[in-house]
């Protein structure tokens, strides 16, 4: 006889911990009875994410940056579970080398996206990049895990932290990418992870007065609308197209630029 | 500068008496402050009453090694009379020599509203024991000069001994008896602002009438933000104990010009209440010819040359 | 109100030792009496035949009548700007535009004593300021992207730049021919067209570039200069053919353009208003300090959108310098712009007058202390006085709204960590300064403080080469420097 596999229940990940909807609803998806995330737990993500992000945003680069190759090992060590659910081990490999990636330029996007400025008088002038806050991360629907590590990565590796909602029709792998992070080295509440629902979430994620980003890269429907709501706090919308580059992290940073004189 | 904690009764500064609280200043700042100052234009009728009190302020000076009697008396002359063409033209201040030419001046000024003013201290470098300077100071107070130009010892403030630079301040005072003390602190050799500064207010609590920027004798001498810096400090002692300094910046003032914009520097920083010769001096040689230039144009219209000025 | 205007009746003290009134000559300034719209390099009469005058803020004379556009005009001035976009100027050597650029900037120098009469006759502010900062600067920020134009692949690595396309630029009106440079001269260094809209009571200064733009032979159609109020800024901002819209002005409009952008996929810059925290530690110098106190306040009325609007002290040195602030400000010459020895001009406009006045009572109202030095304004024209209020609560409108306007508000701290809570306890974050002795302190400070700009030791300072926007709902997006170019470009793998 068989032995009957023990089945995981697929929560939501918020400020570390893997709690149910506070709603109590679930929805059927991929075979599992997957939390439905509601209002409520945007709102608890979001305090979740802003209580993280001055530990994270302050973080040396170079801490960031193990932290987040650390995240890329744990996947490795996860890659047949990634595999089974997002049907595509090239797309896994794809993701884990697109952390890699990401993670090593946290003590670099300030050496390329930041600049020292010879200003026409006696002051030493700087201009560094630092995280825009809270980024809320309308994650793609596909490919599940790929789509969602390439939204993800940049805003973190600037010391962003994030409010992800996950891909409503494949949220098995974001939900494991939750996990992972949770055994790595990623602070609880730098990343939070809801799934459900996008039309209901996304309105109260891009209206929420204390996200600073909202990338829309797996929004659907009435994206003008998101566009619209974001305007309410002026926040950054992010529309970076495909691939990777600094200017992907760059789309969630701030520029900061610093005048100081020069005299005896 | 209400900086000082309440102290408990009974309880004594090592160092005594306290200094005011010194604070710094930043360079960039202050100059483009006296640069900002520099370009105010003031009013045709102010210009006369500027360059007329400029002649009531000057210091005229003469601190050579070749100095004689007779380049004495003639400095004097021009110090009662700068102008003999218009006797509108008021007398200087003071003519400022060295200590041996002391009676030479007062010769020729004695009753007349023109005060002598002498160096002392091992003027200009200070670099002397302390008991030598004292008994300098305490001689040119005998030979009968109204005001001491003293010197502090850059060597003691660079090399940290603030202390022996107030004592020095404070000894020299005590042999001036009624001659007003004027105590350079050569800005040009201090490097900094902060040192500026801190050497203003060291000088103020030793017992100084005036500080001076500088002898003359060190390039570079006056200048409006070093001007500016002690003018401030002044100002912070004056608001803390109401007691008045006055201020003369000396040596590279050249132009009438230069002269309008120090008085705009004092008027915008101490008000005027500090424009009079009694708060504010000129330490200068060639100024005067200038002013008085300036004086004619601006009562004649006319550019003036300089063949028509004497050269004292 | 009443009362503050009674305490402004009190004459300065008298002094033999007075600054000469110090016109500079408005002859320079050659006006016509009515400007049509720029459009395709030439002057056309507007389609919707609205005129209106330009007011002089010193003493209220109409000094010119100019053209409100309507969306018919806008649709004509972004069609030439396609048109000369898709005919020549996108395929021109790049070293040929910034030839143009060179030679805007040189123009600039050249006339820049006409353009500060023109512009502190037309805005207010001093003569001083619009001769020793806004022309300077100006020109100066179209020599430095100029260079740029023909080495922009030298900015992003491993990247093709590409022009945007039409880029539609809507500027404010307190530095009204500055806005413009920040906004033109990065626009054409990347390859782009420009439709340009002026603030409504500040447009001669665009109005008279373009005869600059004549003199330097820019192509047709590369610069088009729309006049007009928030209807024709509207227009330009919904026209489907604009790729890119930039905007300076109040957070309030910068949120509505945001939603009227949303879901075209229109690149946006926004540069906004602020509520700067400037903050004195007690090892700070002090009387440099209170320089740029003034300096961040008083600069240009506080008609500044990084204005150090809200004084921060350490208690430890508070009456210092609040004495030393006081005695400055009597210093402060109020009066006509022209007069070289002007400190503080006069305010934009009426209505931005009446703005500042009701902040004002507000903040009377809610208990805090007012105080104004004596000085006597002029009867003609919209004045305030420099005004200082102390006693302020956080929560008082003037502690929290942008007045715009010569007030400021002094709260105190008493630790580095409250001072840091303080200033970032606004929805804000456009600029903050911080003055101490302390370079750790300067560095964690400069660190902590959630804006875009961080004068240590300074304020207001300007430069082409240095970034310039804000964090928060102060806007984003840079203007300046090499971080101005990427809102204008496209980036190609």
């Amino acid at each position: 006889m068989s032995r009957l596999p023990v089945r995981k229940t697929y929560k939501l990940y918020v400020g570390g911990k893997f709690p149910r909807s506070e709603s109590g609803r679930t929805y059927e998806v991929e075979g599992a009875n997957v939390a439905l995330a509601s209002r409520k737990d945007v709102r608890d993500a979001v305090r979740a994410a802003r209580a993280a992000f001055p530990g994270w945003a302050g973080a040396t680069a170079y801490n960031r940056g193990q932290v987040l190759y650390r995240v890329a090992e744990m996947m490795e060590g996860r890659k047949a579970e990634f595999a089974e659910l997002t049907g595509d081990a090239a797309e896994v490999d794809a993701a884990v080398d697109r952390w890699v990636w990401y993670a090593g330029w946290a003590d670099k996007l300030a050496q390329v996206l930041g600049s020292s400025n010879p200003v026409a008088g006696p002051y030493f002038n700087f201009t560094v990049p630092e995280p825009t806050g809270i980024a809320g991360i309308v994650a793609p629907e596909e490919p599940p895990l790929a789509g969602l590590v390439s939204r993800l990565a940049p805003a973190l590796v600037g010391g962003n932290v994030a409010v992800v909602l996950a891909s409503e029709h494949r949220p098995l792998a974001a939900v494991t990418l939750a996990e992972v992070l949770a055994t790595s080295d990623v602070p609880g509440g730098v990343v939070n992870l809801l799934t459900g629902r996008k039309r209901e979430l996304a309105p109260v994620l891009a209206a929420h007065m204390d996200v600073n980003a909202l990338d829309l890269a797996g929004a659907d429907g009435d994206t003008a609308e998101l566009e619209r709501l974001a305007a309410d706090n002026v926040k950054r919308v992010v529309r970076n197209g495909e691939g990777q580059s600094p200017w992907h992290a760059a789309a969630f940073l701030e520029l900061k630029t610093v005048w100081h004189p020069i005299g005896v | 500068m209400a900086q000082a904690p309440a102290l408990p009764s009974g309880f004594e500064l090592p160092l005594e008496p306290r200094l005011p609280r010194i604070g710094s200043v930043d360079q960039v700042a202050v100059e483009q402050r006296a640069a900002a100052l520099a370009t105010r234009s003031i009013k045709r009728e102010s210009k006369l009453f500027a360059l007329d009190l400029a002649v009531r302020m000057m210091d005229l000076t003469t601190l050579e090694g070749a100095d004689t009697p007779g380049k004495v008396a003639a400095l004097s002359s021009k110090a009662l009379r700068p102008d003999p063409a218009d006797l509108t033209v008021p007398p200087v201040a003071a003519v400022c020599v060295y200590p041996n030419m002391v009676p030479h001046a007062l010769e020729r000024v004695r009753g007349s509203a023109v005060k002598v003013a002498s160096v002392a201290t091992a003027f200009p470098s200070g670099q002397s024991p302390t008991e030598l300077k004292v008994e300098e100071a305490a001689r040119v107070a005998e030979l009968g000069a109204d005001e001491i130009d003293m010197v502090i010892d850059r060597g003691a403030f660079l090399s940290g001994h603030y202390a022996k630079v107030y004592d020095e301040v404070r000894r020299v005072k005590e042999v001036c008896g009624p001659a007003h003390l004027k105590v350079i602190l050569e800005t040009g050799e201090l490097g900094t602002y902060d040192n500026v500064r801190r050497a203003s207010l060291l000088a103020i609590a030793g017992g100084a009438d005036f500080i001076k920027t500088s002898t003359g004798k060190i390039h570079p001498a006056a200048t409006l933000p070093v001007t500016l810096v002690m003018l401030e400090a002044i100002r912070d002692v004056h608001e803390e104990t109401g007691r008045k300094i006055g201020m003369k910046p000396a040596g590279g003032i050249r132009h009438a010009k230069q002269a309008v914009q120090y008085l705009v520097l004092v008027n915008e920083t101490l008000g005027p209440e500090w424009l009079t010769p009694d708060l504010f001096r000129f330490g200068a040689s060639s100024l005067l010819n200038d002013v008085l230039m300036q004086i004619r144009k601006q009562k004649t219209g006319a550019y003036q040359s300089p063949d028509y000025f004497t050269v004292d | 109100m009443a009362e503050v205007e009674k305490r402004q009746d009190r004459s300065p003290v008298p002094s033999a030792f007075e600054y000469a009134e110090a016109p500079e000559s408005r002859e320079i300034v050659r006006l016509e009496e009515r400007y049509g719209l720029f459009l395709g390099g030439e002057w056309v009469e507007p389609r919707s035949a609205e005129f209106e005058a330009s007011i002089a803020p010193r003493d209220e004379e109409p000094l010119a009548e100019v053209a409100y556009a309507d969306a018919q005009d806008v649709d004509l001035a972004v069609g030439a700007a396609r048109d000369a976009f898709a005919n020549g100027w996108s395929d021109l050597a790049p070293s040929e535009r910034a030839k143009y650029l060179f030679r805007i900037a040189r123009i600039l120098q050249e006339r820049s004593r006409e353009f500060a009469v023109l512009e502190s006759l037309d805005g207010g502010k001093p003569i001083r300021e619009s001769r020793d900062v806004d022309l300077p600067l100006s020109a100066a920020h179209f020599f430095y992207y100029a260079g740029w134009a023909d080495k922009l692949e030298y900015a992003f690595p491993n990247r093709r730049p590409r022009p945007v396309g039409v880029a539609g630029q809507i500027i404010p009106w307190n530095f009204p021919l500055l806005m413009l440079s920040w906004k033109i001269a990065p626009a054409l260094a990347a390859g782009n067209t420009v439709v340009l809209k002026p603030a409504e009571t500040t447009p001669l200064t665009a109005l008279l570039f373009a005869d600059v733009l004549r003199q330097a032979e820019l192509p047709p159609g590369v610069v088009n200069i729309v006049t007009g109020d928030g209807r024709a800024g509207a227009e330009l901002v919904k026209h489907p053919d604009v790729d890119k819209i930039a905007f300076t002005g109040s957070t309030e409009v910068g949120k509505e353009i945001m939603r009227a952008v949303a879901g075209t996929g229109k690149k946006l810059t926004l540069e906004l208003g602020g509520k700067a925290a400037n903050i004195i530690f007690d090892d700070a110098p002090l009387d440099q300090a209170v320089e740029g106190i003034i300096n961040g306040i008083y600069f240009n009325q506080g008609h500044v959108c990084c204005a150090g609007s809200r004084l921060f002290v350490q208690e430890s040195v508070y009456e210092e310098v609040l004495a030393k602030l006081k005695r400055r400000m009597g210093t402060l010459r109020v009066g006509d712009p022209l007069d070289k020895n002007t400190d503080v001009g006069a305010i934009n406009s009426s209505a931005q007058l009446e703005r500042i006045k009701e902040l004002v009572a507000s903040g009377e109202e809610e208990g805090a202390e007012i105080y104004q030095p004596p000085c006597r304004l002029p009867e003609k024209g919209w004045w305030f006085p420099p005004t200082v209020f102390t006693n302020v609560a956080q929560s008082y409108r003037i502690a929290q709204e942008e007045i715009f306007g010569p007030v400021l508000s002094v709260l105190t701290f008493r630790t580095p960590d409250e001072a840091v809570e303080k200033a970032n306890n606004t929805p804000y974050g456009l600029s903050a300064g911080v003055w101490t002795e302390k370079g750790s302190r300067i560095l964690s400070m400069a660190q902590r403080l959630r804006a875009g700009v961080i004068w240590a030791n300074t304020y207001n300072r300007f430069d082409p080469t240095s970034p310039f926007g804000g964090y928060k709902e102060s806007g984003f997006g840079r203007e300046g420097g090499l971080h101005g170019l990427g809102p204008y470009l496209e980036l190609e793998e």
